[in-house]
């Protein structure tokens, strides 16, 4: 049983046939970690006893026809809340954490029956686009071993792209399921702000944080999602609306739709000509099968990023005030006084790239200095925002490349934290909109594959996945599969 | 530099963190480039411009003003490293120095 061979509906269909049971599922993922984890490094930590005793239950009661996504393994970003199984963040300061509730979509995952195998590494806090700032370990791209699986959902994608889980859930704050998708070869979704709950995500940048699906096909993406969505009550953010269908209309086609392309985010002076050369290619195939292409522009995109860096910091400089070693976490055992618990156990508790944001970001609300850095990113967020609203009048979906370059080399950014946060430069802008973005596979570029992303209006992911679909069903990108082997 | 080591260590007290002395001049660098970048944002014309604070435009939400029972007391101490007669034991706070807060 190898989960690249197949898509959600299929396994679902072979266990409906009792062709394979729950268990057998649940057993060929630990199978399959086992012997690929130990180059990946995907996994924090199994799950191994509730998930086969939840697959053993499955299998007494029987596999309901009508839900597809019944008995099926899925692999957990270690932000996101799994009552008793601990969940860090990749973090030294909640190593030992262990979570008193399940985050809403864990609720809403064991609601379809779907089955937890583990716990998957990401950048500490989801601070990073190389899974290299996890306190714990590395995460190796299944496509090159010599080259990061990007990041912060670094884990969730490598587990996927290699055959562990058929599906993970991430987290996308500036492109957190979009680039590493993109440098795995994965479909991975940042939905609209406010779609999913975000009740029992750890926080890290409040009014940007969602949960999305990495998924090796589009249409399996759709239906994940269609589990996780929906108005929380703990959750005041989310959307109070109706969640459609994401897969119905999904093969409708794009004959008749505008296609945005905006020029901003094409740099063809780029350092990798075979990414917008992939990208083209696709515009090519979306104009054979009836779309029309049409130039746009949005002109504060150069802002994304400082305005990004400003805003995400400052909330989660907020945000992780909570860590101050008195109720959970890391507590220091170097402490005389109240004052060194909270400064010791946050110095020692965080790492590297977790302090730095937190320092701009308490820079950036510190006053003197407000009104001209948090106050100007909220108001470059505004201009940002009106930017895809006026484009959203004139064309049905933007597509452009989601990252400039593919995978890079482990080690090779991480000394840079400003050449690491430009990797960031097309995914900010959607999570500063709230907009729903996309990334498909869309081809190859030095052997690596090539994301290309998908934004569609506020809570139209309906015409995202159907724009997606019509692409992945025209081209053969799947049938590659990634070598789980270093580089030359 | 739009800012220096003393900038740092003021952050760094009110961000409750210690940045070691051998370290400060690296950070220092590395925080001074990023703000730098950020900083691109004063060549952009914002007169006007009221600022987004959220992820998208909501009204308050309301609830129904009913009591439910909460987390369990024992479930929520699971985490906590040290306790004594039902809370939370830390060091004495006003002889050893205190906080500086």
């Amino acid at each position: 049983m190898n989960f690249l061979d197949y898509t959600l509906e299929e396994l679902h269909e072979k266990l409906v046939n009792k062709e394979v049971t729950a268990v057998d599922l649940v057993e060929a993922s630990y199978k399959r970690i086992e012997e690929t984890d130990e180059s990946i490094g995907a996994f924090l930590g199994l799950n191994k006893e509730e998930a086969l005793k939840t697959a053993r239950e499955t299998d007494e009661r029987g596999i309901d026809p009508s839900n597809i996504l019944s008995g099926l393994p899925i692999g957990i970003k270690d932000n996101i809340m799994t009552k008793d199984v601990t969940t860090t963040a990749a973090s030294k300061m909640l190593e030992d954490f262990v979570p008193v509730y399940d985050a809403t979509v864990i609720e809403k995952l064991k609601e379809v029956g779907m089955i937890t195998i583990g716990k998957l590494n990401m950048d500490e806090f989801a601070m990073g686009g190389s899974t290299e700032n996890s306190a714990f370990k590395l995460t190796r791209n299944p496509w090159d071993l010599n080259k990061v699986p990007g990041g912060s959902s670094g884990g969730s994608a490598a587990a996927v792209a290699a055959g562990q889980v058929p599906v993970s859930l991430g987290s996308d704050t500036g492109g957190s399921v979009r680039e590493p998708a993109a440098f795995t070869g994965l479909v991975g979704v940042k939905p609209t702000y406010g779609r999913v709950s975000r009740y029992g995500l750890i926080a890290f940048g409040s009014s940007l944080d969602q949960i999305g699906p990495f998924t090796r096909t589009v249409k399996d993406n759709a239906l994940v999602l269609n589990a996780i969505s929906g108005h929380d009550s703990r959750d005041s953010t989310s959307y109070q609306g109706e969640t459609p269908d994401f897969t119905e209309g999904i093969d409708n086609g794009v004959k008749g739709l505008r296609i945005g392309v905006p020029k901003e985010y094409y740099n063809e002076d780029a350092k990798e000509d075979g990414v917008i050369k992939a990208v083209r290619e696709a515009l090519d195939l979306y104009e054979k099968l009836g779309a029309e292409i049409v130039e746009v522009s949005l002109p504060h995109s150069k802002y994304g990023i400082p305005a990004y860096y400003i805003i995400a910091s400052s909330e989660a400089s907020s945000n992780l005030q909570r860590f101050d070693g008195i109720r959970y976490g890391y507590r220091s055992e170097n402490v005389e006084s109240l004052e060194d618990i909270y400064v010791k156990s946050r110095s020692e508790g965080f790492g590297l790239e977790v302090k730095r944001r937190i320092m701009l970001g308490t820079f950036s609300l510190s006053s003197g200095f407000y009104d001209a850095h948090f106050k100007k990113a909220a108001q470059a967020r505004t201009l940002i925002r009106n930017d895809f609203d006026k484009v959203f009048k004139e064309v049905d979906v933007l597509v452009a490349p989601t990252t400039t370059t593919t995978a890079f080399e482990i080690g090779g950014k991480i000394d840079d934290p400003l050449a690491m946060y430009m990797s960031d430069i097309l995914t900010v802008p959607v999570n500063l909109a709230g907009v729903p973005s996309l990334s498909v596979p869309c081809g190859f570029s030095n052997d690596m594959p090539v994301g290309m992303q998908i934004i569609s209006k506020h809570f139209d992911e309906q015409m995202m996945y159907r724009v997606a679909y019509a692409f992945e069903k025209e081209t053969d990108h799947l049938s590659r599969k990634p070598s789980l082997k270093g580089g030359e | 530099m739009a800012i220096n080591e003393e900038t740092v260590k003021q952050v760094a007290k009110l961000a409750k963190l210690e940045i070691e002395e051998n370290d400060i001049h690296k950070f220092t660098t590395e925080i001074d480039s990023i703000i730098d970048m950020v900083e691109q944002l004063e060549g952009l014309d914002t007169e006007g411009v009221e600022g987004t604070y959220h992820g998208i435009s909501h009204h308050n939400v309301w609830r129904e003003d009913k009591a439910e029972k909460g987390t369990d007391k024992e479930a929520l101490f699971k985490n906590v490293k040290t306790r004594k007669n039902g809370y939370i034991e830390v060091p004495a706070m006003f002889d050893n120095g205190g906080s500086e807060a």
